[in-house]
């Protein structure tokens, strides 16, 4: 497996496909962190704990922080890394080259899914830390430890949400034959997630009970629907972790307390922690079963004779 | 009977209802080269998968040097190479990058991998080219990297399916000329090709396998000979046909028929009767112009059993 692995993460840096997408969140990411830093004055009041944490979640009036980045771009590198990692093989004739070297035939799997987490984690934890030194030296404040310890969480959890789509796309890349096909499945199932569930989740909500009457119950419908989104629940994880006033992802409560002007108290860390974990199981969850289903079906594939 | 480095009992595969491959008995003698011949779709490649153990036998055993391919495939896959019909590399790597990549994927130590690239790039005749993309090589270089590929391993038994195709007249004997030098380093050679001339020209033995049953097995000659039913044809050319001549032409012992056409006589013997029947031609008067004995050729075999499968 470690010749697999090797390779696939050589040809990952390597590739230009690579290059592109680093590019690209680069300049997402710096382009986020400016903005944050500009607004940074004005949601930051006197008796703010976590001033350092604020960069990642700031956004301006154009709504674009750097955690909607993430949400948006961990999907797309993701897929790019493995839409087309079996089927690419296959059409070039490697795959049934490849196996008949003397190698486990799930090693194949397990390398080219761990190469692809490999180039993930290079990326996302870069551009944290990029982003975070970046922010450190416009604002000016050192991030204390609990604010570090939530920072490495949300890395961790970026990195499985990223684990999630990769998956996704390596399930895709086995069952469609043409690149293209798995591509476009998978950027389908992004689309939707993205953009149509929040829409969906809140068009059932509407029907189920007039906002007015009862915002609590429409949130509590629209949240248990929108969930289905691993978007949803990547939001939810990551406000949880960096934003340690949040007492409750339920909106509602959020909504009253912030427009009732009612002071929150930050969380501890442990008890954000508890807060977000139920989203991280899922996260997780998701990402494994992807992930094993695509190596069931591997590991079951017949190799046929063209 | 030297020894058996395949030899497969009942071995049958279904896919889904058809029947690939169907209760074939295969033997594959240790270091011949044999012709694994068969029509598309027959099952050849079918048999390859399942002896290498990718494809998992319906039902029946193969014993490949000594291993059972399904429960064992590494130790298998370790000594045998299989060149797929149609296989790739990775086309933005170089020629030496594929075949390191393949030595680590054999385990094989990082210097005595680079001696045995070097060495089987010179071997291949791909010794200008090693530093450039795969995707730029001719379709007759690829496939000599793909013998290099799997030399690699040193293996005792390769399996080549249709190394020849779609390649240049030249490039075939290159890779002809190949497969004999791994045959005299004692590898053992299966070779499956549609072009059955080059088929009669390295190998040893073959086997026709149609409809997934092996119709036909043996050496060349031998198969000829059954084909023909165990008879020689002659055919004469003379200067005139005359009754008298068929007549005394019967008359020799060994000659069961002869018919004329034209200037033509075939005639059937039990045996190569080509020294009597020309004097006995000469000495009715007429003049023989040509003689010559009907070889079966490999093709003719061939169409013959796969036709009655």
């Amino acid at each position: 497996m470690n010749a697999v692995f090797r390779k696939e993460l050589a040809d990952h840096l390597a590739s230009r496909r690579f290059l592109i997408l680093f590019v690209l969140i680069l300049f997402a990411a710096v382009f986020a962190t400016y903005i944050a830093t500009q607004n940074i004055r004005s949601v930051v009041t006197p008796i703010t704990e976590f001033i350092f944490l604020n960069i990642f979640t700031t956004s301006g009036q154009t709504q674009i922080s750097f955690l909607f980045f993430l949400s948006l771009f961990i999907p797309i590198v993701g897929i790019a890394l493995g839409f087309d990692a079996i089927n690419s093989e296959r059409s070039t004739g490697n795959l049934s080259r490849l196996l008949s070297q003397p190698i486990y035939r799930d090693s194949v799997i397990n390398g080219k899914f761990l190469a692809g987490l490999a180039v993930l984690a290079i990326m996302i934890v870069s551009v944290i830390a990029i982003v975070a030194g970046l922010g450190l030296r416009i604002v000016g404040v050192p991030p204390s430890s609990e604010e570090t310890l939530r920072l490495i969480v949300f890395t961790v959890v970026s990195l499985i949400y990223g684990a999630f789509w990769l998956a996704l796309s390596v399930l895709f890349s086995l069952l469609f034959n043409r690149g293209a096909t798995s591509m476009l499945a998978s950027m389908a199932l992004w689309v939707f997630f993205f953009f149509f569930m929040t829409m969906i989740a809140s068009s059932i909500a509407t029907a189920r009970v007039v906002y007015d009457q009862d915002p609590a119950r429409w949130y509590e419908i629209q949240g248990m629907i929108a969930r289905i989104s691993p978007r949803t629940l990547y939001e939810e994880a990551t406000m949880g972790l960096l934003v340690p006033e949040l007492g409750s992802l339920n909106l509602a409560l959020l909504v009253s307390a912030i427009y009732g002007g009612r002071m929150v108290t930050p969380l501890a860390f442990s008890q954000s922690l508890l807060l977000v974990w139920p989203q991280i199981v899922s996260i997780i969850a998701l990402a494994a079963i992807c992930f094993a289903v695509s190596y069931v079906k591997f590991m079951r594939q017949e190799i046929r004779a063209v | 009977m030297s020894q058996a480095i395949v030899e497969t009992n009942n071995l049958t595969k279904t896919y889904d209802g058809f029947t690939a491959v169907d209760g074939l008995n295969l033997r594959i003698e240790e270091g011949e080269t044999f012709g694994f011949l068969g029509p598309n779709g027959a099952g050849k490649s079918t048999t390859i998968l399942m002896l290498l153990g990718l494809t998992e036998p319906s039902s029946g055993t193969a014993q490949v040097c000594g291993y059972n391919p399904t429960r064992e495939p590494l130790k298998v896959k370790r000594i045998v190479g299989y060149l797929p019909e149609k296989f790739g590399f990775h086309e933005d790597l170089t020629p030496r990058q594929n075949m390191r990549y393949t030595a680590e994927l054999n385990k094989l130590p990082r210097e005595e991998a680079e001696r045995r690239i070097s060495e089987l790039l010179d071997k291949v005749g791909l010794s200008q080219v090693v530093d450039q993309e795969v995707a730029k090589l001719s379709r007759g270089m690829k496939q000599r990297l793909g013998i290099a590929d799997i030399w690699m391993k040193e293996p005792k038994l390769v399996f080549l399916d249709e190394p020849t195709s779609g390649i240049d007249p030249e490039g075939i004997d290159d890779i002809l000329n190949l497969i004999k030098s791994m045959a005299i380093k004692g590898i053992t050679v299966v070779f499956c090709s549609h072009q059955l001339h080059q088929v009669q020209n390295i190998c040893t033995r073959v086997g026709i396998l149609a409809k997934g049953h092996l119709v036909a097995e043996g050496p060349i000659e031998r198969l000829g000979r059954q084909a023909g039913g165990g008879r020689y044809r002659i055919e004469a050319e003379v200067d005139k046909v005359e009754p008298k001549l068929i007549e005394s032409l019967k008359r020799v012992n060994g000659v069961m028929e002869v018919q004329s056409s034209g200037n033509l006589l075939f005639i059937s013997c039990d045996k190569d009767l080509r020294g009597q029947l020309s004097r006995v031609i000469v000495e009715s008067g007429s003049l023989l112009l040509e003689m010559k004995i009907e070889e079966y050729s490999l093709e003719r075999i061939y169409k013959k059993y796969a036709r009655e499968a």
